[in-house]
């Protein structure tokens, strides 16, 4: 078992977890409320991916994810209070209200999206690694992205160009199994994914997903290799326990399998860890619960408040140089 | 006063980009040792490096996308892709990517990127590597969309396209590049206004592109004929310059469009739809269209021409709207 990260750290890596499944939990009632609408992916069960990597960056260094990112931006800096408001559609969203759940963007702590074409964003996260290059700056951007990317093409084509440059990026494959209802065993001819980035001559593992102490550490690697100037490719193995979307009735799947999975929940197992180290008592646990609850009832009470963007105000941010 | 190649005045923009802005860099499939498929970037390797004439692998989406990021990281890339038919493998970036991102981050993103590439057809290339597929991305909100027909416009358009902070795209047409004429020093232009190449009063011929010089053509044959036609190089595909147009209509009354675009569903159905709309009253005869034909451009020499545009077709048409 990987040693555990300093006591602080482990402390704040189960605050986050915590902090991104009170989110979530609350977001799939919100759905249901209709307060929040359109597509929404939520990530429960994949909180340590998210957490782990996240404590290693500075804030400087560029995050792309997925459209199941609300964990993503909440630990990059983006305030659940922006968060949620964009879920809303509000125009205090971190996002202006334009994007909504799938498409979080915030400039100043450097997160580019909530992107939801499926490997579409790892060029995108390539670029953006080959300008720190060009311009001779050190900080690191972090590619996140489902293992269902892995058959496109954009994969291929990145993982080339990356290796071929040396661009100094991570991506960090986060393989829940299943790409909606399909299985990766039916998507993929070679199942062990950082075999395939491997094949590019990019330095890749795989990693237990579920745990974030495991997470944290391969994610420290990794990065250090990136800072020197090299691409590196992660495979974080997790699952996700709700439906893809939620408009997902499971068809693919038994009930047995997420049961199974859950007995690794990442916040069950490692808060058993630290409650075992000594670190945290349930009093502690408890108050990480409680203080998260409110910090997203605050952020749901600010979201609540917000205000829609006027209609007359429809063609804005089309162009940054308006047309003539 | 110089005379210059259209491809010379290009090469000299894109010279004078690197030596003037360290953020600029070429990006494409044989922009270095090879000189560009079209010889544009000749030369430029050795002056400045392959850093910055970068040689890229047959990734389309890839590179385009690299592009994209590295505009999103402070860099003004210019990406060249070899012809319009390839582009298609990079669609997903132009139009999920590049024309998107300002709008999702609720106006906090802007991407500079500028991504020329050759269209058209004339030279016997055949059905994959002679379309004139501008109109697809003239129809997409977040792009601009240029087409240099002259040799000012390859001199100048490019510190243009540079300077704007939104992706431009910019279609050279392959038959212009050996083609020569006076180059005038007047220094940057607009990117958004068409502009008249020729006054005149009876009717009004728009071209752009490849099919400006066949519209100028057309006007001095109709001047031996006593029609006096004004001619408009539409340059900006989008935005469309509705202003010049209508203007120039609005006193000859009558328009005819040259399009190397099939009729069907394209800019030549744009311009006309525009014309009816907003100088209806004025027309003395319904817009007329000389288009390509709707084929896929086929290999031999007669049949090539037979379905694109030609002279004594536009001069046909004039007379037909001209009752002449
Ligand atoms: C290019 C593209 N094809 C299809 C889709 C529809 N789609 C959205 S998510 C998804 C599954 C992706 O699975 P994976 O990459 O494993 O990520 P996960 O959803 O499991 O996090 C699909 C097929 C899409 N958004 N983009």
């Amino acid at each position: 078992m990987t040693e555990l990260p300093p006591s602080e750290v482990s402390k704040q890596l189960l605050g986050d977890m915590i902090r991104i499944r009170v989110m979530e939990e609350r977001c799939a009632e919100l759905y249901q409320q209709t307060k929040i609408r359109g597509f929404l992916h939520l990530a429960i069960g994949e909180e340590a991916i998210a957490t782990g990597v996240m404590h290693r960056l500075e804030p400087e260094d560029a995050v792309l994810a997925t459209y199941r990112e609300h964990g993503h931006a909440l630990l990059k800096g983006v305030s659940a209070k922006a968060i949620m408001a964009e879920m809303f559609g509000m125009a205090e969203g971190c996002s202006g209200g334009r994007g909504g759940s799938m498409h979080l963007f915030d400039a100043g702590t450097r997160f580019y999206g909530g992107n939801a074409i499926v490997g579409g964003h790892l060029p995108v996260a390539a670029g953006l690694g080959l300008a720190e290059k060009l311009s001779g700056r050190h900080r690191a951007t972090v590619c996140f992205f489902g293992e269902g990317a892995m058959a496109e093409g954009e994969f291929h084509e990145t993982m080339n160009l990356a290796a071929l440059w040396d661009i100094p990026t991570l991506f960090c494959c986060e393989n829940n199994l299943y790409a909606m209802g399909t299985s990766l065993e039916t998507s993929e001819s070679e199942t062990n994914l950082s075999v395939k980035a491997a094949g590019y001559g990019i330095p890749a593992w795989t990693v237990d997903g579920m745990d974030v102490a495991a997470v944290y550490d391969s994610a420290g690697r990794a990065l250090t290799t990136v800072r020197s100037g090299a691409p590196v490719f992660i495979e974080l193995r997790t699952y996700r326990y709700r439906a893809h979307s939620m408009f997902d009735p499971e068809l693919y799947r038994e009930k047995e399998e997420i049961e199974r999975w859950k007995i690794q929940d990442p916040i069950m197992t490692f808060t058993r860890r630290l409650t075992e180290a000594g670190l945290v008592d349930d009093d502690a646990v408890e108050h990480m619960w409680e203080r998260a609850r409110q910090e997203m009832e605050e952020a749901i009470a600010f979201a609540d408040a917000g205000t829609l963007e006027p209609i007359e105000d429809l063609g804005r941010h089309v162009y940054r140089r308006e047309l003539a | 006063m110089t005379t210059i190649t259209y491809r010379d005045a290009l090469h000299d923009a894109h010279r004078e980009a690197l030596r003037t802005d360290e953020r600029v860099f070429i990006m494409g499939e044989d922009v270095a040792d090879y000189g560009g498929t079209y010889a544009v970037t000749k030369g430029l390797f050795e002056e400045f490096g392959r850093h910055r004439v970068r040689n890229t692998p047959l990734s389309e989406s890839g590179f385009v996308g690299l592009g994209i990021g590295a505009a999103l990281g402070g860099m003004r890339p210019i990406v060249e892709v070899m012809t319009v038919n390839f582009s298609l493998l990079a669609m997903d970036q132009i139009v999920n990517t590049a024309a998107t991102f300002l709008h999702m981050s609720g106006g906090q993103l802007n991407v500079p990127v500028v991504i020329r590439m050759a269209t058209g057809a004339g030279r016997q290339l055949a059905a994959q590597h002679s379309h004139s597929l501008e109109a697809w991305y003239a129809h997409v909100p977040g792009l601009r969309v240029v087409a240099p027909g002259t040799i000012n416009d390859a001199r100048w358009m490019l510190a243009a396209a540079l300077e704007d902070p939104d992706p431009v795209i910019m279609f050279e047409h392959a038959t212009l590049y050996g083609t020569k004429g006076e180059l005038d020093d007047a220094g940057p232009v607009d990117l958004d206004t068409a502009k008249v190449m020729r006054p005149g009063t009876d009717l009004t011929i728009i071209g752009w592109s490849g099919t400006l010089a066949k519209a100028l053509d057309a006007a001095a044959q109709l001047d031996d004929r006593g029609v006096s036609a004004e001619v408009i190089d539409l340059r900006s595909l989008r935005p469309i310059d509705d202003a010049t147009i209508i203007e120039s209509v609005a006193r000859t009354n009558r328009a005819i469009v040259v399009d190397e675009g099939w009729r069907s569903v394209g800019l030549s159905a744009e311009l006309a739809a525009r014309i009816t709309e907003q100088c209806f009253y004025h027309l003395d005869a319904p817009v007329g269209r000389v288009c390509a034909e709707e084929v896929p451009i086929p290999y031999p020499s007669h049949l090539e021409q037979a379905a694109l545009p030609q002279v004594d077709q536009v001069v046909d048409a004039a007379l037909a709207v001209t009752g002449s």
